[in-house]
């Protein structure tokens, strides 16, 4: 046999070897890097949560844990709706169209399913702080002036409004997440599924 | 004859056994791969194991692995808790049961684990009356037991009898053997009754490790994988060690 | 190899001595061409090593070293170990391969070991090597007893609650010093916190240093083979190349990519379909709870710590205290380090030794297997005599191989290796 030959069959097989030996050690790793993902207790924990929602009063909101978030409830009075429409200029995003930000039957001018009921999740789309309340159509040093009621968020100062919409020149680029979520009666909401296998 | 030594040592090892009880159990075949079986023994397990003993590693959703869904896991099986993602807890508080009984009922999730199919196999089905102890009940593989008979109702109740030497060709040695028989026949017949008991122990196997038939399944690909690369590094190495004389 | 790779090399290698080490090391470190079966097991001790850091690594992303109980009344380490076992992801892979690995680690060890004894791998030049390994070894088992400790079972609890308490046996201080140990009055939370630090991060660093040690001893005086015999006598004029010596690299790095293949083969055999080594990797009692109140009624360590803890109990209290029993077993692992200096034989190799040696090493290993397997019992009489019996032999085999070795009937050893 040629030297050339030895070193054919050699090099074959260390390619092979190497090729199934790799194959093995990317196969070895699966696991690991599969544990680091959550497990089968935060993924139950993140499992679909159902919320009663019959005793929240008009204009009122409940914060309720999905996933560890908070997700908020906003009951909607008619007042707070009709404000809603008065400042779209002011939006980045008016009409909701990043569609990773709400579920279709959300894309809305009300951002939800019916519209005195909004539910978001409340974490600001910019590093992920919790806004809080400013409901009220007051302005004040943190709203700024014209304040048709809405949400700041006290880490960078983003604004929303009752649709949970972001105002232009805020930090955070979209609107906050709405998740995905139906309704099982009236006053029953399962959040977390919709029933099209969200 | 050094080397024969030691492989006769090495051979000897797995020998090592550890020192048998002095109960003798009765061997049960389990089958983690009997779903039938499985959600027979789940059903079982919930309905008379539960009110009193935990198995906080088990979550209801895992009982997926049996073949349900989770509605079914809900509707049928969720005997205590509000989500599937909780995990099996006694109905009674741990300060009652221990009031009731003396000793808090253990936690069931690794009882096969720790005690063995065979154990558990033997020792549900050798319960019998004791009007001496507090609950009534006494078993011959656990003497003088704090828990009632759960099943009893299924079983019947047994009561220990002495038999005399002519009763059995095994006990000639003439010594009064005692023995286990039917005082009051139960709901079921006894090959019923070790059916329902083979596979409430069948669950608790399932329930001691419920990754087993993944690990199983998981050990063949990579046995099959090993050969393969193990017949490809055979020939690397003869290949390259042509040159050496 | 193209130019750009070579540059990219060689500006590595201006600054760091990359090539340098991989020809020193490997490619150009000239093992003798001979080694057998026995050859295998000192890389197999690298690879289970790797493989524990790395398991341990990730299973330190989810254990919880804390004692106190949750709300369903069970530890909060033990819980987070089923839950490793059940809620994590592939976690019982992970698990079972850290738990089968540590037996697994012994076993090479072990074998590792023996191989150094048959081939006198321990005889000069080699003694800073040997005793490295001796030191990798004790490393080793306090590795592995404080790694027991964690997953808060009975058989953990009490088999360190028995070991600890054998500090109590020495003279004077020995009560504050088992109590400065636990850092309690007994095992508690105190005690698995700390078992915990020194087994993933203090004790593994110090073996990774001894192992380095171990390694840049070996290639510096180079290795034995079964033969017993310098293949650096005979080096080829020109090249100063040992003439029996062949590059560690490709030669022995294909032979230990097959002997790895093998020994995964055994080890997944192990892991996947009996991960409780019969009760022996895994206690049936360590599935219980650690319960402070309720010892189990058998305990023993684990099988490798089984033939020392046979020479502890084969030791008759004296003065009513255990310290001699205690002191024999830490001689027993003492004089392993004077090895080096017991053997007094002209050759190295079990190969060119006599009847002599050939039986007391018989003698020896089989003490070793009984002792080991005396250690899982429980004490009886004939049991406790037995111990004493093999305890003697096992200490036999060092204190007189000074004598036995020099007047053993050797046979001459070759000039050169052998063939394989």
């Amino acid at each position: 046999m040629s030297n050339n030959e030895i070193n054919r069959t050699r090099r074959n097989l260390i390619i092979a070897t190497a090729t199934v030996g790799g194959a093995g050690v990317v196969a070895a790793a699966v696991p690991f890097v599969a544990s680091m993902m959550p497990s089968a207790l935060a993924k139950g924990l993140g499992a679909p949560i159902e919320v009663d929602i019959g005793k929240l009063e008009s204009g009122a909101k409940l914060t309720v844990a999905w996933r560890g978030k908070p997700v908020w409830i906003i009951s909607r009075t008619k007042d707070m709706l009709q404000r809603l429409d008065k400042h779209d200029d002011r939006l980045t995003d008016p009409k909701s169209e990043v569609t990773s930000q709400q579920p279709d039957y959300c894309k809305n001018p009300t951002r939800s399913i019916k519209p005195e009921y909004m539910i978001a999740v409340g974490i600001c789309t910019h590093l992920g702080c919790s806004p809080s309340d400013k409901l009220k159509p007051e302005s004040d040093n943190e709203t700024g002036p014209n304040w048709d009621g809405g949400f700041y968020c006290p880490c960078h100062g983003s604004r929303f409004d009752l649709a949970t919409r972001v105002y232009k020149g805020s930090p955070a680029p979209t609107n906050l997440v709405v998740p995905p979520h139906k309704y099982l009666t009236d006053t029953m909401i399962r959040i977390g599924d919709d029933g099209k296998g969200a | 004859m050094l080397k024969k030594i030691i492989l006769a040592a090495l051979l000897c090892a797995p020998l090592w056994a550890q020192a048998s009880e002095e109960v003798t159990l009765d061997h049960v075949q389990t089958n983690v791969e009997d779903k039938l079986s499985l959600q027979r023994g789940a059903r079982t397990f919930v309905n008379y194991c539960v009110g009193c003993h935990s198995a906080s590693f088990m979550r209801y959703s895992r009982l997926e692995d049996l073949g349900l869904t989770d509605k079914q896991i809900v509707a049928n099986l969720m005997v205590t808790g509000e989500k599937p993602v909780e995990t099996m807890t006694a109905t009674m508080r741990r300060e009652d049961a221990k009031n009731a009984f003396g000793v808090a009922p253990p936690d069931l999730s690794l009882i096969a684990r720790s005690r063995g199919a065979d154990w558990l196999y033997t020792y549900l089905r050798t319960f019998y009356r004791d009007p001496s102890r507090p609950t009534g009940w006494n078993n011959t593989t656990f003497p003088s037991v704090a828990m009632p008979h759960a099943l009893w109702e299924q079983q019947g109740e047994q009561v220990l009898q002495e038999v005399k030497a002519e009763a059995g060709k095994e006990h000639a040695e003439g010594h009064a053997e005692k023995h286990l028989v039917m005082g009051k026949p139960g709901k079921l017949s006894p090959a019923e009754y070790d059916a329902m008991v083979k596979d409430l122990v069948n669950f608790t196997v399932y329930m001691g490790e419920p990754a087993q038939t993944q690990r199983k399944i998981t050990g063949i690909y990579v046995l099959f994988f090993l050969f393969f690369l193990t017949i490809l590094a055979y020939f690397l190495k003869k290949e390259f060690w042509k040159d050496i004389h | 190899m193209s130019s750009k790779v070579q540059q990219f090399l060689g500006w590595i290698d201006d600054r760091f001595p990359l090539t340098a080490t991989w020809k020193q090391h490997l490619s150009e470190y000239y093992a003798p061409k001979n080694f057998n079966f026995w050859y295998f097991f000192g890389s197999l001790a690298l690879l289970v090593l790797v493989m524990q850091i790395v398991t341990g690594i990730f299973l330190t992303m989810h254990y919880k070293p804390d004692a106190s109980l949750n709300a369903a009344g069970v530890s909060v380490a033990f819980a987070s170990v089923e839950y490793i076992m059940r809620d994590v992801d592939w976690g019982w892979l992970i698990r079972y391969l850290h738990s089968t690995g540590a037996s697994m680690f012994f076993v090479v060890v072990y074998l590792h070991m023996y191989r150094g004894l048959i081939y006198g791998s321990y005889r000069k030049p080699r003694e800073l090597i040997w005793i490295f390994g001796c030191f990798i070894y004790v490393a080793l088992m306090a590795e592995a007893f404080m790694g027991y400790l964690l997953p808060w079972g009975q058989m953990s609890f009490w088999g360190a609650q028995v070991i600890i308490n054998l500090f109590d046996a020495i003279p004077f201080i020995g009560p504050d010093v088992s109590t400065w140990i636990r850092g309690d009055f007994v095992i508690s939370g105190a005690t698995l916190n700390r078992f915990f630090a020194f087994h993933v991060i203090a004790v593994p660093l110090v073996l990774l240093g001894l192992v380095v040690m171990h390694l840049v001893a070996l290639h510096e005086v180079g290795s034995n083979n079964p033969d017993g015999i310098e293949i650096k006598k005979h080096k080829d004029p020109n090249t100063g190349i040992p003439l029996d010596g062949i590059p560690f690299h490709p030669y022995y790095t294909v032979k230990d990519i097959l002997g790895v293949c093998v020994f995964l083969i055994v080890f997944a055999v192990i892991l996947f379909f009996t991960p409780e080594g019969g009760g022996y990797f895994l206690e049936a009692n360590n599935f219980i709870p650690a319960d402070p109140f309720k010892t189990p009624e058998h305990i023993a360590p684990l099988w490798y710590f089984t033939a020392f803890y046979s020479i502890l109990r084969a030791v008759p209290p004296l003065f009513n205290s255990q310290f001699p029993g205690v002191i024999a077993m830490g001689l027993a692992i003492v004089v392993m380090f004077l090895l080096p200096w017991l053997d007094r034989s002209p050759v190295k190799s079990i190969r060119y030794r006599g009847a002599l040696y050939k039986w007391a090493l018989a003698l020896f290993v089989i003490a070793f297997f009984v002792l080991s397997y005396l250690g899982t019992q429980s004490v009886s009489e004939t049991k406790t005599w037995l111990a004493r019996i093999f305890s003697i032999i096992y200490f036999l085999f060092f204190i007189l191989m000074p004598w036995y070795s020099r007047a053993d009937k050797t046979k001459p050893e070759p000039e050169r290796v052998t063939a394989c």
